[in-house]
């Protein structure tokens, strides 16, 4: 054998080692990368990019910013001022801006920036950009006499925070904050609406994990230990629903299950429950945990199928002859060595279930509607930037539950198939 | 062939007959007792129903007909883990998820044992396959043969009285199984345990066991000690799968005894015990070791009868000369002669004549 030198090693012909290594890979990797260059450029923008530009309106906004030049300069020029009674200065400023907003049609734009923290303030800049031109001063008085709402510390709070481009009001909104006369506090108990679907969509996706986990488990234990015949057969079975329109899916789960339905039906039918006792297991939650459960059985058989797969019968075997009942068998020696498949397998099911929207949006009712439905909502009421808000909050939370995973677990534990 | 079950038989087969689909018998009839203490080796190429014996004994397969019998009692519908018999798998079987020491903890744990009196027997196993230092080391990280050694400490370590092995060295090299063969032959002997070993090599049921089993087709073909069934193979599968054999096809011409004449099909005379060819004039298949073969008129007895051979080959193997010859018609006959110094050169295309002590041509079954 050679022994190890300081020396530098050098090719036949004289060239560093390290060198002419690079040389001989360059090629090989310049082409390994423009293999993946076109998925790349795909990725990057058709979702890198569209995702980056969303989450951005979730902290910018120049609608107030943009259209009322005189009075951010005002408010740049007196950060500390009053909101309970702001100077003549400052309500000049408003009514010079509120004219301009009438010449250059903004004024839906910059009140509806407001209208974000202090509700009602669409119609309320409407009728001020309207008056604006007539108005003379003293302005603070004509203004007030035009609608009182004028003279609101909580508008002027908003003003004075929308006047800058970058804000994380929309943050506080998604949190259930709510701006009053003294600035920023929590919204009352029956205004927080956020938190509180936050908190049901985790708790209804981990129920939904733990149910596809439950079911999951002896399918893909059986998938794994039947005959290749019988196991192809299965696998169909379980398939087939993945490769059906998730609307037919949904659909027919409406069918079931309504009050109209053929599993109320058949109960009513043999007796087990009134006509007028119908069980309301659609357009509500128990809708939305049964549904995606079954749409997301698959997500969890699959990982752990790939996993079983794998783990000889000689293990619990083994077991067995070591004198272990067939319940310490699973316990011990089986279901340790599943852990990277239900790992994978939960990890995909709950991440997948706290992003979900058709199922809940058709299935949910009032009751059953998830967080993404409500970010839906807002992007249909225009409320981007809201609606980026609280999916920026969705991504951070899921992104966190991700690094307690790969603290806990390990990513490198995962087995996805 | 068939053994009538002893009374005082650790394990017995009693008309135990297996099979998977109804249609075809795997084991057809096993009757087998095994002794108290006894290393017995089941041989036979795949598909023979060894290893189906092995699960039955271990419980992991049912008979469809007869009795197993451990210690006097019906095993048949005894769980295998009711059992209390080591095993020690082909592919080793260690339970990756836990290290060595948690492995061999686990039969005592699963058996209610107190974490003195476990510790104290994992050390002492450990200690048996001198891997005493291994017990925080995952499976994972032993080579082959080391955890070979903790599957064997693992089927021991909490004292089974039998211990089944299925091909436990299938999977390391030559030199490492010749090493192991030792040592588990070893341990059979100072701990004197029952082991019932499943393999397809020869080579290892030979050398370690008491009685080899040779399974086929369902059946025991022969049952007896290894150098029983290598000298005095009982029929033609047992001559043919153990060590090599020369075969010549004829009819039995003369019978005396357990002597025999047979005129081969190509008309010469040889002579022959007669094994399961016991009448004049039924055909037979004579089988004779290559290192049985003489071509030195002062090796054979008087009055042999020698046959015309002619040299096609000679491969030279180190210890021993291996002669390719003409016999009989057919040109695959060989002869061993060990390499001595004063050995006789042969050379290819060379007549000579070749010839065997009658107890070394077994007339079997054609």
């Amino acid at each position: 054998m050679a022994e190890a030198t300081n020396e530098l090693l050098t090719t036949a012909d004289g060239r560093p080692l390290k060198a002419a290594l690079q040389a001989a890979q360059a090629r090989a990797k310049r082409r390994a990368f423009l293999l993946v260059l076109p998925l790349l450029l795909f990725v990057l923008l058709t979702f890198l990019i569209p995702i980056g530009l969303m989450l951005k309106r979730s902290f910018e906004h120049d609608g107030f910013a943009s259209s009322a030049p005189a009075l951010v300069a005002w408010f740049e020029a007196n950060p500390d001022f009053n909101p309970a009674d702001p100077p003549e200065e400052a309500y000049a400023a408003l009514v010079q801006d509120l004219a301009r907003m009438q010449t250059d049609k903004t004024t839906g734009i910059a009140g509806t920036r407001i209208n974000y923290s202090v509700p009602g303030t669409i119609s309320l800049f409407k009728k001020g950009a309207r008056e604006a031109g007539d108005l003379t001063p003293p302005f603070k008085e004509s203004l007030v006499a035009v609608d009182a709402d004028w003279a609101k510390p909580a508008l002027w709070r908003g003003m004075a925070s929308a006047s800058n481009v970058y804000t994380a009001e929309f943050y506080k909104v998604a949190s259930d904050f709510k701006l009053n006369d003294d600035g920023w506090a929590r919204g009352e108990d029956n205004e927080r609406i956020y938190l509180y679907l936050f908190f049901k969509t985790f708790l209804i996706s981990a129920i939904i994990t733990f149910l596809c986990l439950l079911l999951a488990f002896p399918v893909a234990h059986l998938l794994a230990t039947l005959p290749m015949a019988k196991s192809s057969l299965l696998m169909i079975f379980v398939l087939l629903p993945f490769w059906t329109s998730l609307l037919v899916r949904t659909t027919s789960w409406i069918a079931l299950l309504q009050e109209q339905g053929i599993v109320n039906d058949l109960l009513v039918g043999i007796g087990l429950i009134g006509d007028d006792g119908r069980l309301s297991m659609m357009y509500n939650m128990t809708g939305t945990i049964v549904a995606m459960t079954h749409v997301l059985l698959p997500f969890m058989i699959l990982p752990l199928y790939s996993v079983m797969r794998v783990i000889p019968p000689s293990y619990a075997r083994a077991a067995r002859s070591l004198g272990a009942t067939s319940w310490t068998t699973f316990r011990r020696v089986y279901l340790p060595q599943t852990l990277p498949g239900i790992a994978a397998g939960s990890l995909l099911v709950f991440i997948l279930a706290v992003g979900y929207y058709i199922t809940p949006a058709l299935v949910g009712g009032a009751d059953g509607q998830l967080i993404s439905n409500l970010i839906a909502f807002h992007m249909s009421k225009s409320n981007w930037s809201l609606a980026a808000a609280i999916a920026g909050m969705l991504l951070a939370s899921i992104l966190l539950l991700y690094w307690l995973y790969d603290r806990l677990i390990g990513i490198d534990r995962l087995k996805f198939g | 062939m068939t053994q009538e079950p002893r009374n005082d038989a650790f394990v017995a087969f009693e008309h135990v007959q297996k099979s998977y689909d109804g249609v075809t018998l795997v084991v057809k009839d096993l009757n087998l007792s095994i002794g108290k203490g006894e290393f017995l080796t089941m041989l036979g190429p795949s598909g023979s129903g060894k290893t189906t014996c092995l699960m039955m004994l271990a419980g992991f397969e049912t008979a469809t007909h007869g009795e197993i019998k451990l210690d006097g009692v019906n095993i048949n519908q005894v769980p295998p883990h009711k059992r209390g018999i080591g095993m020690v798998f082909q592919n080793y079987a260690l339970f990756p998820h836990m290290t060595v020491g948690e492995n061999l903890a686990f039969p005592l744990e699963v058996r209610g044992m107190g974490k003195d009196e476990r510790e104290a027997k994992i050390k002492r196993a450990l200690d048996m396959v001198q891997m005493g230092a291994y017990a925080n080391r995952r499976p994972a990280q032993l080579s082959g043969g080391q955890q070979q050694r903790i599957a064997l400490a693992r089927a021991l370590v909490f004292d089974p009285k039998l211990v089944l092995m299925d091909e436990p060295l299938g999977a390391l090299d030559k030199q490492l199984r010749e090493h192991m063969q030792f040592e588990i032959k070893h341990l059979h002997e100072s701990l004197g345990i029952t082991v019932v070993y499943v393999t397809h090599d020869q080579g290892e049921a030979l050398t370690m066991s008491d009685r080899v089993a040779v399974f086929n087709d369902g059946r025991i073909q022969q049952l007896a000690p290894p150098a029983d069934l290598y000298e005095r193979p009982e029929n033609s599968f047992v001559a043919q799968f153990i060590g090599e054999n020369n075969k010549l096809m004829g009819t039995i011409e003369e019978l005396t005894g357990d002597k025999a004449l047979v005129r081969l099909t190509t008309g010469e005379l040889i002579d022959a015990t007669a094994v399961n060819a016991k009448e004049k004039g039924h055909r037979t298949l004579v089988s004779i070791r290559p290192e049985r073969v003489e071509f030195k008129p002062e090796m054979m007895p008087p009055g042999a009868h020698t046959i015309e051979a002619e040299v096609v080959e000679i491969i030279y193997m180190g210890d021993i000369l291996r002669a390719v010859l003409k016999v009989a018609g057919s040109d695959d006959f060989v002869m061993k002669m060990r390499n001595t110094l004063g050995q006789t050169k042969l050379s290819p295309g060379q007549k000579i004549k070749v010839g065997w002590h009658p107890q070394d041509a077994r007339a079997l079954d054609p």
